[in-house]
């Protein structure tokens, strides 16, 4: 078996400080708008009492589906023995760490009282499932630290038990937040939209989808910098395989959701508003979620890149990717804005208003301190792995490439 | 001294142990006779009372003579006992359509305040306009947190700010509250309020602070003293009478004997939340 050789990005190219320096600038006008909000209170968002959760934890929520899902290719590399998948792990651990960090520090400046966080952290009521996603989340970022360091070890690496063991732990694990954060949304039995023990397999769906998306890019981005090809053709096919997989996934999740809500007369409202009457989620819905995230990346994948065709492979996997996070995103605004858009049922079969808009969809447009906090998420992240690269060997030594 | 009393016609009650007169009447003495020393006698230690009371200790004792119902003031330091859920009844068919007396009580007892933009203002009480789908009848009723027996609010809050007293009333621990609006999302009836501008001018009965979450207390200040909420003693003084606050476990009290004897109906009974206000006529 060939060994696997590990490298830091040594180069200092413009490009590479360019990226840095253009998240950086990102994060301090996120920092900025958290400021802002704080100061002023919320009355400077989108949100109000109907829209309890906006934009950022738009961000937030598919930040850290993200996160689960960028551990895939570690998992199949140690859970699944995939051997070809390897020299990818470590990258898989850092990148599942960043996002995460990213997600979490948007979902925590979007509190009412940020400064509470050690409250949050010291005081708990275990009923609650956000209460279980504070130690998922705590507990996901010490176990894959964890299995990097098992990876990373030369003694530990050697035997590679140690990996395989923090590898399952990881996995279960992944899955375990997953299913909390999707059932941060199914517990919630008033909200019609929700309410479903199908969210959770459709989050981790999702997750899969979203976490390859980013390692994907990211790993094409490393590629230009280090002026490798660090992918190899064969993985090119892997990976644009299982963005096919994950992409049907989520659609079959999506469909028996939506199916099983449409077969009870009960739902017939909320659902016709997502899928038919809702303006903007209805778009998002269509052509955000099913189109550009996973019509479209699923077709580019399997049938119009590689060998001779529109695309080549490595054209199309970028693509794919792309089209699936933005598609992500409009996934996971669909999910938390569109079903806190549509009014509560407070007396089945009556129509109800009041001064407090009850019986409305309710009104919401994101604000811009909104949607600087949330794209400081992501830059977070992408920072945040741009310095882990520079700093440890977390990358595999590639081909040589021109340039 | 010699004094004058009123007797009434029909009185014949010669007072003693089991006697629920009014302290004014006089007793009828064996034989059917007025006892003029038993009502001297009672006129003077009412009197003296009443003196020594309001000179010795007006702070202390004068709760007395206030109008609460003493028999459920809560001393302060005694704890909350599940013997008791408090809770409402709402005659939809009392509530007059226009009227707002609930929710301007409320809101003057509270201190929250209109600023003009309903989709971010607190309002912990609303009054719905109802109009069924099916024959286009209508009606008025006020809604507000429904104190559930089964709170989702309580069940979602991830540090427990959301809670519940033993005797049923729902409230937020500003302190502990982080502004997560979990228990907003959770909350069947819309009846939570994110305070979304800083504040100024709260009460000290009702703290209140920008960027948590709150909702009606039942204005747990006032029944801990042996008060009713504002909201009810205002649509009561409006003449309507609506609402009635009381022990839903004292099978003695008005508001148990009529959801005992009445159809009532609580909001949204069908997700197991137990809500402790009903409503008739609805």
């Amino acid at each position: 078996m060939a060994r696997i050789t590990f490298q830091k990005l040594e180069d200092h190219s413009t490009f590479f400080w360019g990226l840095l320096a253009a998240h950086a600038a990102v994060i301090a006008l996120g920092l900025g708008a958290f400021l802002y909000m704080e100061h002023h209170g919320h009355i400077v968002t989108g949100m109000n009492n109907a829209i309890v959760w906006g934009t950022p934890h738009v961000f937030a929520v598919f930040l850290i589906v993200a996160a689960s899902g960028a551990l895939n290719v570690a998992s199949i590399s140690s859970v699944f023995n995939n051997l070809a998948y390897k020299p990818f792990a470590r990258l898989s651990g850092v990148l599942a760490i960043a996002l995460l960090v990213g997600g979490l520090t948007v979902l925590v400046l979007d509190l009412g009282r940020p400064e509470r966080l050690t409250v949050a952290m010291t005081t708990y009521n275990f009923k609650s499932i956000f209460a279980w996603n504070i130690y998922l989340y705590t507990g996901f970022l010490i176990i894959v630290a964890a299995y990097l360091f098992t990876m990373m070890d030369r003694g530990m690496a050697k035997s590679g038990k140690a990996t395989k063991t923090m590898g399952w732990l990881a996995f279960t694990w992944r899955l375990a937040l997953t299913t909390g954060t999707g059932s941060i949304f199914g517990f919630l039995a008033a909200r019609e939209a929700y309410d479903s023990a199908i969210m959770a397999p459709l989050f981790i769906a999702a997750s899969f989808l979203y976490g390859l998306a980013f390692t994907v890019l990211v790993l094409l981005t490393v590629c230009r910098e280090t002026r490798q090809q660090l992918m190899s053709e064969e993985m090119v096919t892997k990976f644009r395989n299982l963005i096919v997989i994950f992409a049907l996934a989520v659609l079959y999740f999506t469909t028996v959701k939506h199916l099983t809500a449409l077969y009870a007369s009960e739902h017939h409202g909320v659902e016709a508003f997502i899928l038919r009457d809702g303006g903007i989620y209805t778009f998002l819905f269509w052509v955000g979620h099913v189109l550009v995230g996973n019509v479209m990346p699923l077709l580019i994948a399997a049938f119009l890149s590689g060998d001779g065709r529109m695309f080549s492979g490595r054209q199309g996997l970028a693509i794919a990717s792309v089209l699936a996070l933005f598609g992500g995103l409009a996934f996971i605004y669909v999910t938390i804005i569109g079903g806190q858009a549509y009014p509560l049922e407070l007396l089945p079969g009556m129509d109800v208003k009041s001064s407090f808009l009850d019986g409305e969809v309710a009104s919401y447009a994101p604000s811009l301190p909104e949607v600087l906090l949330g794209l400081a998420g992501i830059s977070i992240a992408m920072l945040a792995t741009g310095i882990a690269l520079k700093v440890m060997p977390f990358l595999p030594t590639g081909i040589e490439t021109e340039g | 001294m010699r004094m004058k009393f009123e007797i009434p016609d029909d009185h014949a009650c010669a007072g003693g142990k089991g006697c629920d007169c009014e302290p004014s009447v006089a007793h009828v003495g064996a034989g059917g006779a007025v006892d003029p020393v038993e009502v001297g006698r009672r006129w003077f230690l009412k009197t003296a009372a009443a003196v020594a009371t309001t000179v010795l200790a007006p702070g202390v004792t004068l709760m007395t003579f206030a109008e609460v119902d003493a028999a459920h003031a809560k001393p302060a330091g005694e704890a909350v006992s599940s013997r008791r859920r408090w809770g409402l009844l709402i005659d939809a068919a009392k509530c007059k359509e226009g009227c707002t007396a609930c929710v301007t009580a409320c809101s003057n007892e509270n201190g929250w305040t209109s600023t003009g933009h309903p989709a971010t203002d607190a309002q912990w009480i609303r009054t719905l306009k109802v109009t069924s789908r099916s024959d286009g009848s209508t009606f008025q009723m006020p809604l507000m947190c429904q104190h559930c027996a089964n709170p989702p609010c309580v069940d979602v809050c991830p540090t427990g700010a959301s809670f519940q007293r033993a005797d049923g009333i729902v409230l937020v621990d500003r302190h502990i509250c982080i502004g997560c609006r979990y228990c907003m999302m959770a909350c069947p009836y819309k009846a939570r309020s994110f305070v979304h501008e800083p504040l100024q001018d709260q009460k000290p009965y009702a703290p209140r602070g920008k960027g948590c979450v709150e909702s009606c207390t039942m204005c747990v200040h006032r029944v801990d003293a042996g008060g009713t909420p504002a909201c009810v003693e205002a649509c009561a003084k409006t003449g309507n009478v609506a609402m009635i606050f009381g022990d839903l476990n004292d099978k003695t009290s008005e508001i148990a004997m009529r959801v005992a004897t009445y159809r009532t109906t609580r909001v949204r009974a069908d997700l197991g939340t137990d809500p402790g206000v009903h409503y008739q006529n609805i």
